[in-house]
């Protein structure tokens, strides 16, 4: 039920920015159809809607996960940038195997969503039993499981477990 | 002036756009086409999103522009990588160049 709740005041949200102005037809054909939409996939959207009350968690976002993405995306795209412009096109590429100790749905989304917007890697699989994702590396630095890990996995992990887990 | 700022952007979107679509022809095989397509297209797309909200200004379409970079950066990750299993899962093999797969050395068992 709170999930529905919440679903139904973000559908609003985004109906009422959609149709900006705001005035009263709007608004009403928006409950009518936020209340639709939260009637049809309301479970589905938030599994423990306890963790929005922690306001720390919407600071950590701002401050560190944004910065930190919005870098790594420049990044990314000067790196990929690079590689297309290169004459010899210098690419290493492969599928390799990383750990992750992250739990909860949406903090594995955001990771896997993370590491595909980052220099050179893109997320293939997630396997939820063994907490493994198979991630596609452009230019291999590791082969084995810890380092590519370390490289890929830990710049956002420790941040999205102070978010989302 | 924000009207420039704006065009700068608009102009830096553009280009990461073209990088984009050039990776595409360039790269060999189907996972580093995805690379480009999904890096370069999302933060080339939202920079001429951001710019045209930058010249328009808070207004019906600025706002709308703001919504569609918010639903971009949620979605394409998730389109790649809904290709990127799809193609591995029906067979699509790595380019010959490519050092490693390990995604199909563990799912040698499974059908």
């Amino acid at each position: 039920m709170k999930s529905r709740i919440i679903l139904f005041l973000v559908a609003l949200l985004v109906w009422s920015l959609l149709s900006w102005v705001p005035d009263w037809q709007h608004l009403l054909v928006g409950i009518f159809v936020a209340w639709f939409v939260a009637f049809i996939t309301g479970d589905l959207f938030i599994r423990r809607a306890h963790v929005l009350k922690h306001f720390s968690r919407y600071w950590y976002f701002v401050s560190l996960y944004l910065p930190t993405f919005l870098w790594e995306c420049l990044k990314a795209n000067l790196d990929v940038a690079f590689r297309v412009l290169h004459p010899n096109l210098p690419i290493n590429p492969g599928i390799v195997k990383v750990n992750t100790s992250l739990k909860s749905d949406t903090a594995l989304t955001f990771l896997a969503n993370s590491i595909t917007l980052t220099p050179g890697t893109l997320t293939v699989d997630i396997d939820k039993d063994n907490n493994v994702l198979y991630v596609h590396w452009i230019d291999v630095q590791a082969k084995d499981v810890e380092s590519a890990t370390k490289i890929v996995v830990e710049r956002f992990e420790n941040i999205l477990r102070r978010i989302f887990d | 002036m924000i009207d420039f700022i704006g065009l700068i952007f608009i102009c830096i979107g553009f280009a990461f756009d073209v990088f984009g679509c050039l990776g595409l022809v360039r790269l060999p095989d189907v996972y580093n086409r995805l690379q480009a397509a999904t890096k370069c297209v999302t933060l080339g797309t939202c920079s001429i999103l951001f710019g045209t909200f930058l010249v328009v200004g808070v207004t019906s379409a600025g706002i709308k522009a703001l919504l569609c970079m918010v639903f971009l950066i949620l979605t394409s990750p998730v389109a790649a990588h809904a290709v990127a299993r799809g193609a591995h899962r029906s067979g699509v093999k790595l380019w010959a160049g490519s050092v490693i797969d390990k995604y199909a050395e563990d799912r040698e068992g499974e059908v």
